[in-house]
């Protein structure tokens, strides 16, 4: 390697190679990770990234290859080594134990003694220390499926701190958080890496590489293609050394041409199951052809709003409205049928079902179609053919709609999910974050699909907590902080202003 | 945690893996019976021959079989949709009042190829009827199907108690059961089907059942892979939130998945009432429908797998009986010490091993 680095080597990983069945998920990959260092990997949609990063924490097993802690060759056989060699892992799919509180997840494992009683206590301290010191905060005795999905994720953080981790992996860590909260987060990993600990940190998002990271390594189909100290690159240069091609960094789009309202929110209410008000008295319009944003700060109520339009969750008053027909009542099956489809946030519990094979996923939501089967019967061959074509047209790899979706990459998974939407030809298009974990030569086609529908004459709703995406998108914005809509702007509106109403200071 | 994760190729999933658990069974029964102070080669050996050796012991590992299958199937259809159903014992055996209640009303009058439409149909309609209440309380009213499923077990046992001592029994006769059937409410015997092969059936029960149960094999296959019901049945195993999101009905699933279940239950007992003693006897079921619970786990919840385990398990029975017989030292509990031996290393401990396997796997590939 050419790169000077002062400092000793944290990990070595030389001649790593991973297969899966036809898959070569990683090839011959020779890296070095600075001690005391921030180090990026960036690369497209599997090019093997998680890969590499799982058989670092031992997840998986190399099939050759070593991997050197500080110049010591080690044999990582499970997630138990890797932890007791100090190394610390952020999942790009959260692992924490959804019915647990946050101090029992952060306990996991790691309780000290048979009896729990002295193990919670000191962990509680332990807890609060972390949290004081990084600025951590979460409730400890909060149960994690009720939480935000940002706070889940600091609790995968704090669980990797509490186990003492020297060395922290994390995993596309800000797909979830807002910039405030990424900006914070960045704050968290400074600090770390100025009292000596070793970060890893796989992002898609090119930004955050350049504000963060020291060095940057970039991964294209399964090979290690280029390392770079981040100072002495650009942003342009890291994208065309990922996609191997330029990619357009900046979506492009004519004006909006609205014409009818095709959907309509009146007054709508939403209470969650504990009863609390999440969306509150909440009126809008999307018209055909315009692309209508929601900003706000994760958990502002727009989770709840867009599974209330798709008919997941019932409004407690007000009304919704498909091209001037009122829906109260109607189940996502009956949506579908007007006309509506739905990028749902949560690709993973919602979206997909993860132990289907990828051609069983295209079809979740259409399967009663005429379409996929006459009667009650499914027309596999037909379905594995309109699967095909999904996966060409939206370059889903590996092409193989055979193959569990599990074992397809996150943003991979992202795209059978949007083909799906998408294909459908809606007339009403709903979408919760759309760009989740996509590459950015992903988000280009992604982005350009939305705008395709929008000048198709559709009506488009995204929900993003992607401040960009919605600036870059949205014909109109519309803000929401705890539960209410505290304002519109149109789609120009300067990132400032929409930080504060997001903030609920300016409305 | 990090073999979990590594796949292995079809043929190790469900071929060596099993084996390997079925050989753990059968070594560790041995050690029972060796320490009993017989000797187990022997002891395999009777079992062996007993259910295989003759047409005749091989008429009866099949009736056994057939009850297996369609307690198993039963199972496995509910666990598809992410229900645990242990009351296929209880939806049995009100499938037998069904089966039986047709026999009886047309046996005078018609063959039994007329007759055996209706006794399926009979037989299944109670069994889901037995399973329908469950069933609407999981979906509407949130109670847990696994509780409510073995409270119908004793329900049912204590109706159909009341049924056959106040109501179905002979006049004047001692024994709880009702009047034999005649031909037109038989299923007729499957000699036929041992003689291609040269054997004999002799007392044998097997009986046309056995037929209905392999067809009823295909349709489950069909129904899980091949439905759109079959697939949103899976989806809702799989996960709720998606089942939800993609607008399947989770009343309507778990109600018609329930039903179905219990249908299947039900027409096992097409296999003792109509095709062995030809009346309706108290507690005839004996337990088979909690063996399909095994029978299910061992087959994976796939209709070829539930053939296979099924089999096994009619081989544990019958063999199990002749060897009891062949050595009075073994005894009926002994062989129920050795089925448990299957059921806990096919059944529960079946992952016991892939760690160990994976690893092996790993090495001799080079991987
Ligand atoms: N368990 C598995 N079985 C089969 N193939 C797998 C498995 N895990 C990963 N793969 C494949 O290996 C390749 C690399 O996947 P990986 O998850 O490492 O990509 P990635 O770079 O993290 O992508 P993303 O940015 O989308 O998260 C992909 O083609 C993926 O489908
Ligand atoms: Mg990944």
């Amino acid at each position: 390697m050419s790169l000077d680095t002062q400092n000793e080597p944290a990990i070595e990983l030389v001649g790593i190679d991973k297969t899966f069945g036809t898959v070569h998920a990683n090839k011959n990959i020779n890296l070095t990770v600075a001690k005391g260092s921030i180090h990026g990997i960036i690369g497209e949609n599997g090019a093997g990234k998680s890969t590499l990063m799982s058989i670092l924490y031992g997840f998986y097993q190399a099939d050759h290859g070593e991997i050197r802690i500080s110049g010591k060759p080690v044999s990582i056989r499970d997630s138990q080594t890797a932890i007791s060699s100090g190394i610390g892992m952020v999942h790009q799919h959260f692992m924490l134990v959804e019915n647990f509180t946050v101090l029992e997840n952060v306990m996991l494992g790691a309780e000290g003694g048979q009896l729990l009683r002295k193990g919670v206590a000191s962990a509680r301290k332990e807890l609060k220390r972390l949290e004081d010191d990084y600025g951590l905060e979460v409730d400890p005795d909060a149960v994690i499926e009720e939480l935000p999905v940002g706070n889940q994720q600091r609790v995968e953080i704090l669980k990797a701190l509490y186990r003492g981790a020297e060395i922290l992996i994390l995993d596309e860590p800000t797909g979830v958080l807002t910039p405030a909260e990424a900006d914070h987060l960045f704050k968290v990993l400074r600090v770390l890496r100025d009292q000596g600990k070793t970060i890893i940190l796989i992002t898609h998002k090119l930004r955050e590489i350049m504000a963060i990271t020291d060095t940057v390594s970039v991964m294209r189909r399964g090979e290690m293609v280029a390392t770079r100290k981040t100072s002495e690159t650009t942003v342009e240069e890291l994208a065309e050394l990922m996609v191997g091609r330029r990619v357009l960094l900046r979506v492009e789009k004519g004006e909006a041409n609205p014409g009818k309202v095709l959907l309509s929110v009146k007054n709508l209410t939403v209470k969650d199951s504990r009863g609390v008000t999440m969306v509150d008295d909440v009126s809008f319009d999307v018209r055909a052809g315009e692309i209508v944003g929601i900003a706000g700060v994760a958990g502002n109520g727009q989770s709840e709003l867009l599974e209330a339009i798709a008919g997941i969750r019932k409004p407690t008053s007000g009304e919704i409205l498909i091209d001037g027909k009122p829906i109260a009542g109607a189940d996502p099956a009956a949506l579908r049928e007007l006309g509506l489809a739905h990028i749902p946030e949560d690709r993973h519990h919602m979206g997909l079902v993860l132990k289907f094979e990828e051609y069983e996923n295209s079809i979740l939501g259409y399967h009663r179609d005429a379409r996929y089967g006459r009667g009650a019967m499914l027309n596999l061959d037909g379905i594995r053919k309109s699967a095909e074509e999904q996966i060409a047209k939206y370059d889903i790899r590996p092409p193989n709609p055979r193959l569990k979706t599990a074992n397809f990459s996150g943003g991979n998974q992202q795209k059978i999910v949007v083909a799906r939407e998408i294909e459908r030809d809606p007339t009403v298009l709903i979408i919760g974050q759309p760009t989740r974990g996509v590459d950015i030569g992903a988000i280009e086609f992604i982005h350009k699909r939305i705008i395709e529908m929008r000048d198709a004459g559709k009506a488009v709703l995204l929900v993003s907590v992607e401040l960009d995406e919605i600036r870059s998108l949205s014909d109109r914005i519309l803000v929401m902080f705890a539960g209410k809509v505290v304002g519109e702007k149109s789609g120009e509106a300067g990132e400032q202003t929409l930080g504060l109403m997001m903030a609920g200071i300016a409305a | 945690m990090s073999t979990a994760s590594v796949p292995l190729p079809a043929w190790i999933n469900y071929g060596v893996i099993p084996l390997i658990n079925l050989i753990l069974a059968f070594f560790f029964s041995g050690l029972v019976v060796w320490l009993i102070g017989e000797n187990p080669f022997e002891a395999l050996k009777y079992l062996v021959i007993g259910a295989l050796g003759r047409g005749e012991g091989i008429g009866f590992t099949l009736f056994y079989t057939t009850s297996f299958i369609f307690t198993g199937l039963s199972v496995a259809v509910a666990i598809h949709a992410g229900l645990f159903n242990i009351g296929s014992e209880g939806q049995a055996y009100l499938g037998g009042l069904g089966a039986a209640l047709v026999a009886l009303s047309l046996d005078h009058y018609v063959p039994w190829y007329v007759t055996m439409p209706f006794a399926v149909i009979g037989a299944a309609l109670f069994g889901a009827a037995c399973a329908a209440i469950p069933a609407w309380l999981q979906a509407y009213r949130g109670s847990h199907i696994v509780i409510t499923t073995i409270m119908f077990n004793f329900i049912v046992s204590s109706l159909m108690n009341y049924l056959l001592v106040r109501v179905l029994i002979v006049p004047k006769a001692m024994a709880p059961e009702s009047r034999t059937f005649l031909e037109g409410g038989q299923m007729p015997k499957l000699d036929w089907l041992i003689s291609m092969f040269g054997g004999k059936l002799g007392a044998a029960p097997l009986n046309f059942s056995f037929l209905i149960a392999l067809v009823m094999c295909y349709l489950v296959w069909l129904l899980i892979w091949r439905t759109k019901l079959g697939y949103e049945m899976r989806t809702l195993g799989h996960s709720p939130t998606a089942a939800g999101y993609a607008g399947m009905s989770y009343k309507k699933i778990v109600m018609i998945t329930m039903l179905i279940s219990g249908g299947l239950a039900g027409m096992m007992a097409l296999n003792p009432v109509m095709g062995a003693s030809a009346r309706l006897q108290i507690e005839f079921v004996g337990g088979a429908g909690f063996v399909g619970i095994a029978v299910s786990l061992m087959g994976r919840n796939h209709p070829a797998g539930i053939v296979l385990s099924a089999l096994l398990f009619g081989i544990l029975y019958q063999g199990g009986a002749e060897l009891s017989f062949d050595m009075p030292a073994i005894t009926r509990d002994m062989i129920v010490v050795i089925q448990g031996m299957v059921i806990l290393f096919a059944g529960a401990l079946e992952y016991m091993l892939r760690p160990a396997i994976v690893r092996a796997y790993q090495q001799i590939t080079g991987k």
